[in-house]
Order: structure tokens, then C-alpha cells, then sequence
């Protein structure tokens, strides 16, 4: 039982995505990892799509599936801003994705987070999960890495975080996710929306916390030996 | 044994090699709705939640609507099936609006709708996954019906869907009667639904209660309820008995 290349395997995202709101906007974040079976098949992915200027879609499940809906979202957006002659608001682009995945829920395998500013609602975060259930949250966790996220965001998550607060939640629940979950990995992105526009951030190992059983990233065992000598090597 | 609501097995006898639009299982899901009528009218209840699976998900979903001007919905399935319900009701309505001749669609004719939807997609082994408590007044009848996810439907003074027809049926057979007040006819659905939170697994505890009468559709803000764990038997049951449970 040959569980190591599947090259042949769906690309599927693993995945860890949240989408925080916060007083004035919303906070996006992923994690970066795409396998196909156990191969890790790209590392440094973006799994935080633009839809419009002011609207963007975390991707979870198949990655083949999200991109598609995402591009279909995309273009019907672009198109319904046109006629609107205005940006189109998060509740719209929201139910554009979940009218496609309710339409196909027998044939599509992907869980997304859409979140965005317009100026009627202001921040907004949906989450649209398998089976294509539209739900308007304050804040959202979704992939694989989720399951780790439950118990720490029913402690952690506030009413009314300052926009540094919320990004520094996501950056740290994408991080604990990451450390647990095999599927998800890589660096840590988020993407911050309010009035003022949009702001894409990236996290790569060396700037997350280190967590239980893990130890500080070094060069090599040769920097170890070198600084201390009495008996570094042990049977 | 024949159950109402359909359990989500993978029945290859049900599915066809093509991609076709079918509901093989659900995937977010809520539990039991309990409906009866009152004095002035019918009472529902049901809690918040929004299962994916074993993991209690969502615990802010609204699954008690009010529909027109004398209906109130309840749902248990999934939810996906139940929004894509609530816009077929929504268009409903509006039609019925827009025909402005003083008439409006009462319980039964919402009830009997839901019913053809569901029938006629049970036909087409398609299923909306759900199983509906409609209930409402109009001039001055009270109406209560439960439509499943087959298409099975039936009115009754109270009705119930998923664990609630094991556990809430039979205490609201034995204690339910006509002309209940609206405090007691509370009383009797808090104490159904406090049964389901201590044995139905995907119960949570925080529930509304939607009152609809002649006047009014009323549906409460959320709220929990006291649970009871006081007893001897459960201080040291395992006394005398070590290793047992």
C-alpha cells in the first residue's frame, strides 16, 4: 500500500482558512500548502483569490474545484459591477458563490470564506461550506486545519478587536493549525480589507511563535557543536 | 421499521454513474423542531444548531421562519436545502402579493405546496433533505403540519421531526391538551427540549421559541436552558461496582 506518490491523486488543498471580522473591516488568512496525496505539490500557494477590488474568497477542498468557482465568481462580478456602475458588495459575491455550489454540490468538493468591505454593510465575512450552506458570521475557520481551531477560537475570538488584534489571532490560529495539521503548511498569508483598500501580508516559519515540541529553527548541528563543548554528543 | 426521516445511507441502488444533481447525504445539518398548538395559536421550537458531521459547527443558525403573514416554518436536514426552501417560499409569497386582491396564502396552502415540492423531488431521486413543521392561524383556525424529506405529510395537534418524535412526542402525548395557555404551552416545549439537549448528541443549548396567533408571528432571541445534574444516582454511580458505568 503505496501511500507516499500518488501523482495521479486530486489536488487537494488541506488547507487551514479563517475569516475574522473586526471594528472597520476584515481580516483573511491561509495557510499555503496544496497536496496531491502525500506529495506536497506546491508550497507556497495562495489560497486568498481576489473576486474584486474589494472582495476576496479563501479556497479549501479540491483545489481544481475552488479555482473554477472562484474564476466563475470573478467573472460574473466583474460583469454585475459594470451594469451596477458601482462595486459590487460582499452579500452579492457571497451569493454568487453559493448559488454554484449549491447548484453542484453532488460534483464539487470545496469549502469557501469570502469576506470584503462595501460601504452599506462594511466588513463581512460568509462562509459557504460543503453542500453550499450560506452563513454571515462574525468570524469563520474552514479546511482540514480548522478542526484544530475550534476549542482555541471559542476561548480567543473578542467582539471588537482592533485591526492589529485580528490579524495577529489569524496569524496565530493559521500557525497552531499548520503545526497539527499534516495537510496544511508552508507560510502564513492574510489579506486585511476596509474602507482604505487592501493590504496582502506574508508570514514564512521564522516569524510564527513556536509551539509545544518544537525547537528554534538552526543552520546546522555544526553551530550547536561549536558554541558548547563539553559533551554536546550523547548515545 | 418504517422512520420518517430517512437516515443518510450511500445507497448505490440511488445513484447514477453521471454527474447528476442528486442529494446523496447531507453535510450541515440541524436536529429536532417541535411544533403544538396552544390556545391562540401554534408554538414551535428548535434549537440553533448546525451539525457538519459529529462536530456541533454552527451555533447560530436560524432554523424557525416566519413565511407570509400566517405561516411559520420550522426545518431540521440540511440547511443548504432548507435556504433553497425559504426562496421557492420567498417567490411564492411574492406572487401571491402581487396578484393585490386582499387574499393572502394561509398554513394549508403553504403546506400543501411544501408538500409537492418535496414529493415531486423525492420522484425525481432528488431530495430536499429536510423535514418541515408548518404551522399558523388564519381566521381563527389553527393549522399544524409536518412534511419529511419522502414527501410523507400529515397535520396533528403536535408534531415533531428527527429525535424529537422519540422523545418529545411521547411526553406531549401524555401531557398536551386543548386550549393550553401560552405559559404552559412553553412550559411543555422547554421541557421537551430540555429531553433532547440531555440525550440527542447533536442538540445544543441555545434555542428559540416562534409563537404565531391571529395577529402576530413572534420569534424569541435566542436563549439556554437550566439543565439538572443534582442527583444521587449520578454523584458515585459506579460504587460497589468498580470498573462499571
Amino acid at each position: 500500500m503505496d501511500m507516499g506518490l500518488d501523482l495521479n491523486a486530486p489536488h487537494s488543498m488541506g488547507t487551514t482558512i479563517i475569516g475574522v471580522t473586526y471594528n472597520g473591516g476584515v481580516v483573511l488568512g491561509a495557510d499555503s500548502r496544496t497536496s496531491t496525496g502525500m506529495y506536497v505539490a506546491n508550497r507556497a500557494s495562495d489560497k486568498i483569490t481576489q473576486l474584486t477590488d474589494n472582495v476576496y474568497m479563501c479556497r479549501s477542498g479540491s483545489a481544481a474545484d475552488s479555482q473554477i468557482v472562484s474564476d466563475y465568481v470573478r467573472y460574473f462580478l466583474h460583469q454585475h459591477t459594470i451594469q451596477l456602475g458601482q462595486p459590487a458588495t460582499v452579500k452579492v459575491a457571497a451569493n454568487l458563490a453559493r448559488l454554484l455550489s449549491y447548484s453542484n454540490k453532488d460534483m464539487l468538493q470545496t469549502g469557501l470564506i469570502i469576506g470584503g468591505w462595501d460601504k452599506y454593510e462594511g466588513g463581512k465575512i460568509y462562509g459557504i461550506p460543503l453542500g453550499g450552506t450560506l452563513l454571515e458570521q462574525p468570524f469563520t475557520i474552514g479546511g482540514s486545519g480548522s478542526s484544530y481551531l475550534y476549542g482555541f477560537f471559542d476561548q480567543a475570538w473578542k467582539e471588537g478587536m482592533t485591526k492589529d488584534e485580528a490579524e495577529q489571532l489569524v496569524i496565530k490560529a493559521v500557525s497552531l493549525a499548520i503545526a497539527r495539521d499534516g495537510a496544511s503548511g508552508g507560510v502564513v498569508r492574510t489579506v486585511i480589507i476596509n474602507s482604505e483598500g487592501v493590504t496582502r501580508n506574508f508570514y514564512p516559519g521564522d516569524t510564527l511563535p513556536i509551539w509545544h515540541e518544537e525547537l528554534e529553527p538552526r543552520n546546522s548541528l555544526l553551530d550547536i557543536l561549536s558554541t558548547s563543548s563539553p559533551e554536546p554528543m550523547s548515545t | 421499521m418504517n422512520s420518517i426521516d430517512s437516515t443518510p445511507a450511500k445507497n448505490s441502488l440511488l445513484s447514477s454513474e453521471i454527474g447528476s444533481e442528486r442529494t446523496l447525504y447531507p453535510y450541515v445539518t440541524g436536529t429536532s423542531v417541535i411544533g403544538i398548538k396552544y390556545k391562540d395559536g401554534i408554538l414551535m421550537a428548535a434549537d440553533m444548531g448546525g451539525s457538519y458531521g459529529s462536530t456541533l459547527r454552527y451555533k447560530s443558525v436560524e432554523r424557525l421562519k416566519s413565511i407570509g403573514k400566517h405561516s411559520l416554518l420550522g426545518a431540521s436536514g440540511e440547511i443548504s436545502d432548507f435556504q433553497e426552501i425559504l426562496r421557492y417560499l420567498d417567490e411564492l409569497i411574492l406572487y401571491d402579493n402581487m396578484w393585490d386582491d386582499g387574499n393572502s396564502l394561509g398554513p394549508k396552502e403553504v403546506h400543501n405546496y411544501l408538500t409537492r415540492v418535496m414529493y415531486n423531488r423525492r420522484n425525481k431521486f432528488n431530495p430536499l433533505w429536510n423535514s418541515l413543521v408548518l404551522g399558523g392561524v388564519k381566521n381563527g383556525q389553527k393549522y399544524l403540519g409536518t412534511v419529511s424529506m419522502i414527501g410523507v405529510h400529515f397535520e396533528d395537534n403536535h408534531v415533531a421531526t428527527g429525535f424529537g418524535n422519540h422523545l418529545a412526542r411521547p411526553i406531549l402525548r401524555d401531557e398536551w391538551h386543548e386550549n393550553l395557555s401560552f405559559e404552559d404551552a412553553v412550559k411543555l416545549l422547554e421541557k421537551c427540549m430540555r429531553v433532547l439537549l440531555y440525550r440527542d448528541r447533536s442538540a445544543i443549548n441555545k434555542l428559540q421559541i416562534a409563537k404565531i396567533t391571529e395577529e402576530e408571528v413572534t420569534i424569541s432571541q435566542p436563549y439556554s436552558l437550566k439543565t439538572f445534574w443534582g442527583f444521587s444516582a449520578f454523584q458515585n454511580p459506579t460504587k460497589g461496582a468498580e470498573g462499571s458505568w
